[in-house]
């Protein structure tokens, strides 16, 4: 992202300190996903929008009850949707269950199998979400035409993927996220693909502002250890990006000099 | 009368308000509700009636990624 002060991670005029972006999902239960998400540092936290279940578990506590909107920025998303009119639906509830937060994580669903995203359908619900003064961040492919496409549209964020949404095989193009990274204004955040944390690394060493992961997280052996070692790798990512790596050389390059040899 | 109520038939008052069917169903933090789908307002729940055969959703926020 072309940013003057390059360490200001800045989404819709909000500044965050942190720069992973948790899911809910996929949790053994609430008091499991919010020991995750404390630990991981999160600032920003993607909920689903589901029908309430009418007469049944009573005693089960409200997610927004244990992750509350006033010490997080919840981020509905359009997770399950397959064209862009359920999603602008979904995205309107969320904004009258969050009393007019306006920010949403727009996804518009292809296919079962890859969960790859279904651009045209997507381009069409984020124009429409942006006109209604929606503040977006839009899930996409990889593809750099088209992140430039959803920033002229007036996304505030474009979140490309690394990989299929919980396949967890790390970055599959680099050189796409860097070239999307490298003409963007708006920050890029990779959505989904992240299987571990030296996937985290590689997105924020690429440049990218942030990552968006949950199955990484939840379905670890131990989340709650995970979710601490992707607070440290995007942080270590993101501190490489800046220091600027070394360049890559073919062959060895002697670290002790030859001078002031005795023998 | 009856109504269709997050996809399952829901017997409700004539004339029933969208504010008394919120406290029948005993509903407990936060929900966006939508008839027809149209969505209802928090400030026009008490003002809302609901119609025979009205569509009815009510959703919140859940665990998703």
């Amino acid at each position: 992202m072309a940013n003057s002060d390059k360490n200001i991670f800045k989404i819709a005029d909000s500044i965050y300190s942190s720069r992973l972006l948790v899911g809910t999902g996929k949790y053994k239960n609430t008091q499991e996903a919010k020991s995750a998400i404390d630990k991981s540092g999160a600032e920003i936290v993607t909920v689903a929008i589901r029908r309430t279940n009418i007469g049944q578990e009573k005693n089960e506590p409200n997610l927004l009850d244990i992750i509350s909107p006033d010490k997080f920025t919840i981020l509905p998303n359009t997770a399950g949707c397959y064209d862009a009119d359920s999603a602008i639906r979904t995205c309107q509830l969320a904004r009258e269950l969050l009393d007019g937060h306006a920010l949403v994580k727009l996804e518009v669903l292809a296919d079962k199998k890859t969960l790859f995203p279904d651009i045209t359908q997507t381009l069409y619900a984020a124009e429409k979400l942006v006109n209604d003064n929606f503040k977006v961040m839009v899930y996409t492919t990889d593809d750099p035409i088209i992140a430039k496409r959803f920033e002229e549209i007036g996304c505030v964020a474009v979140m490309p993927l690394a990989a299929p949404i919980g396949s967890g095989l790390g970055i599959q193009n680099p050189y796409n996220i860097r070239s999307i990274v490298e003409n963007a204004s708006v920050p890029i955040i990779v959505d989904a693909g992240v299987g571990t944390a030296s996937d985290a690394s590689i997105a924020m060493e690429l440049g990218c502002d942030g990552v968006l992961m949950n199955t990484a997280i939840a379905e670890a052996k131990n989340p709650i250890l995970m979710a601490g070692a992707m607070k440290k790798a995007i942080q270590a990512g993101r501190e490489a990006y800046l220091a600027g790596r070394m360049p890559k050389r073919a062959y060895a390059s002697a670290s002790s000099p030859i001078d002031g040899r005795f023998f | 009368m009856k109504v269709l109520l997050n996809g399952s038939s829901y017997s409700v008052k004539n004339n029933c308000s969208v504010d008394s069917l919120i406290k029948n169903l005993d509903l407990n933090g936060k929900y966006a509700i939508e008839i027809n789908q149209n969505i209802i307002p928090r400030s026009q729940y008490s003002n809302k009636r609901i119609n025979s055969g009205d569509k009815i959703e009510i959703v919140q926020a859940i665990g998703g990624g």
